[in-house]
């Protein structure tokens, strides 16, 4: 038996998201008595193959076709290489590229999908283990089937140990020019503007709890108090009330500051994505079952539109 | 030309709530138009608003609830809605990716769209594959999580932004026919005006069951099974502080003194 686990890679570099693959893989393939195989398509093949030798991995199977990822090419190199390798499990990184291609390959094998797997367990059957409505709620799915596609949420499992023995074999495709209709032209990066917060010592960050544009003057309040820079959750910055640059979570910035005060922020995935590695995390939100206390060190449960002018009041603000 | 939007009445959990079966009690759950769909439907109406003889036509797999929601979009400028829905399918407990996909391949091949816009995930359970399947379905080109759109229906290309992690985004030009899974931020959804909504209630809004649309209950067979529902266990240590505001605020401030903050 064999699960095969799918590599990503950007801009020359292979993401860390791969190694968590091969480290969820192993413990998969262990459940299961299985090979764990790894795969890499387009990019420095030859670089990326021998760093994704790690403990656990048993072959690593290079397709050395373009450069950048392009969906079209994926598609038709996962298909070929799962033709090939047969295996019970394709796991892909439940990121906005593993997104764009692993639904297409799983509808192509005519393989059932579970996405954004958190945790997987094998008792006859694979069991994966996956959040509803925003985090509030745990699911279970049961695969009725010897096969699947599942795409794994990043940082929910250990990287695969460096080291390892694994030997790393060119696969050639065969790639229907035809078919890819699609043409990565460029990257851009987000503008940064005047602040960098992934500099800031202490972020006075914003969410969704903030209502409307103008209240966000109680947060500047605070922020000036506090000596402090202002960040935000993703909806403030869709909302155009803060610069894209503000923006802290997956598809913004990763923050590391002293101190992180999230406030009216739910704590969505996506957004602790970006900021878990502050040193002391405080939340304020009105609901006590919100994610964001499951991360913070300390937590107010009551309406920020009296607790903010509170504090702010405390520094002489 | 013939935008086609896909559009989800999703789910919404209370603050508080209680697990009954596999799912949050119905007391607990209100029901509102998917976020990203919001904005999908913002875009294709912005599509139809810049061209000459643009139809905008949303499809949604829903129970009559999501009339309501359905009507949301009409009044923000849709031209009509198709609504997918009938016993079969009610009894299902799961309605995966693969079996959405293939309800709505089958009213975009009577419809036949260039262009088919969905949100990149819905907000209850949050598949995020949706989309993508469906253009496989249709053997239509994609493009997963865009936040930016050029159409040059002339040419026959969609030129989009996806917006990728860490702030970087990369640019694609895709070949029309396609379906494009819309982020939030792409544009500002507009809310709808009192004369929207009163358009609305008179705008075509056909249901069609599994037999309508030449499919049978195997096209919601799937190997997937829901087979359990449970709030995860807080991991979290937080000292939380207790009292009114300027109680909790003066806690709050010694903790921050502490750190060094604000001094």
């Amino acid at each position: 038996m064999t699960v095969l686990a799918v590599a990503e890679h950007r801009r020359g570099e292979l993401r860390d998201v791969s190694h968590e693959l091969a480290g969820a893989g192993r413990e998969l393939a262990d459940a299961t008595d299985s090979e764990l195989h790894l795969a890499v398509v387009s990019g420095d093949v030859d670089a990326f193959g021998e760093a994704l030798v790690r403990e656990g991995v048993d072959r690593v199977h290079t397709v050395d076709y373009g450069e950048e990822f392009n969906h079209d090419v994926s598609v038709q190199a996962v298909e070929q290489l799962a033709g090939e390798l047969d295996p019970d499990y394709l796991l892909v990184p439940h990121t906005v590229n593993g997104l764009d291609y692993a639904p297409a390959v799983a509808e192509r094998l005519g393989l059932p999908i579970v996405t954004d797997a958190v945790d997987m367990a094998v008792d006859g059957n694979l069991a994966v283990t996956r959040e509803m409505y925003g985090s509030k709620v745990e699911t279970t799915i049961e695969v009725d089937a010897d096969r699947a596609v599942v795409t794994l949420r990043p940082a929910e499992w250990p990287q695969a140990p460096t080291g390892g023995d694994a030997t790393v074999e060119p696969f050639d495709v065969s790639i229907d020019e035809s078919a890819v209709r699609s043409t990565v032209t460029g990257f851009e990066e987000v503008a940064g503007g005047d602040v960098d917060i992934s500099e800031a010592d202490v972020l006075v960050s914003v969410g969704r709890g903030i209502e409307e544009e103008d209240n966000l003057d109680i947060i500047r309040d605070l922020a000036e108090a506090l000596d402090a820079t202002v960040s935000a959750s993703r909806p403030v910055v869709d909302s155009g009330w803060l610069p894209k640059n503000r923006q802290v979570g997956q598809s913004g910035k990763v923050v590391t500051p002293d101190v992180y005060i999230a406030i009216g922020i739910s704590g969505a995935v996506q957004h602790v994505a970006g900021m878990k590695g502050a040193d002391t995390i405080i939340a304020i939100n009105t609901d006590p079952n919100a994610p964001i206390f499951d991360i913070a060190d300390y937590g107010i449960v009551d309406d920020l539109f009296e607790v903010v002018p509170a504090l702010t009041e405390q520094f002489g603000g | 030309m013939k935008v086609l939007v896909t559009v989800t009445d999703v789910a919404v959990v209370d603050d508080e709530f209680e697990i009954d079966g596999l799912d949050v009690d119905e007391r607990y759950l209100t029901y509102e138009l998917n976020e990203w769909d919001d904005y999908a439907v913002e875009e294709a109406v912005r599509i139809a608003e810049d061209g000459e003889d643009v139809e905008v036509v949303t499809v949604t797999v829903g129970p009559e609830r999501s009339e309501e929601t359905i009507r949301k979009a009409l009044a923000k400028g849709a031209d009509r809605a198709v609504r997918v829905w009938d016993d079969a399918i009610a009894g299902r407990e799961l309605l995966d990716a693969e079996t959405k996909a293939e309800l709505l391949a089958a009213v975009a091949r009577e419809e036949e769209p260039d262009l088919v816009l969905s949100g990149v995930q819905s907000g209850d359970d949050s598949f995020a594959a949706t989309g993508v399947t469906l253009a496989e379905k249709l053997g239509e080109e994609w493009a997963a999580v865009v936040n930016q759109l050029d159409l040059d229906a002339d040419a026959g290309v969609a030129s989009v932004h996806r917006e990728l992690e860490g702030g970087v985004e990369e640019l694609t030009d895709v070949e029309l026919p396609a379906v494009l899974t819309i982020q939030t931020g792409i544009n500002e959804p507009r809310y709808a005006s009192l004369r929207g909504i009163r358009q609305a209630q008179n705008k075509p809004l056909d249901v069609q069951t599994l037999g309508d649309l030449g499919l049978d209950e195997s096209a919601l067979e799937t190997p997937l099974r829901w087979t359990a529902t449970y709030e995860p266990e807080s991991e979290g240590e937080a000292t939380v502080f207790e009292g009114g505001a300027d109680e909790t605020a003066g806690e709050l401030a010694a903790v921050l003194r502490e750190e060094g903050v604000g001094q």
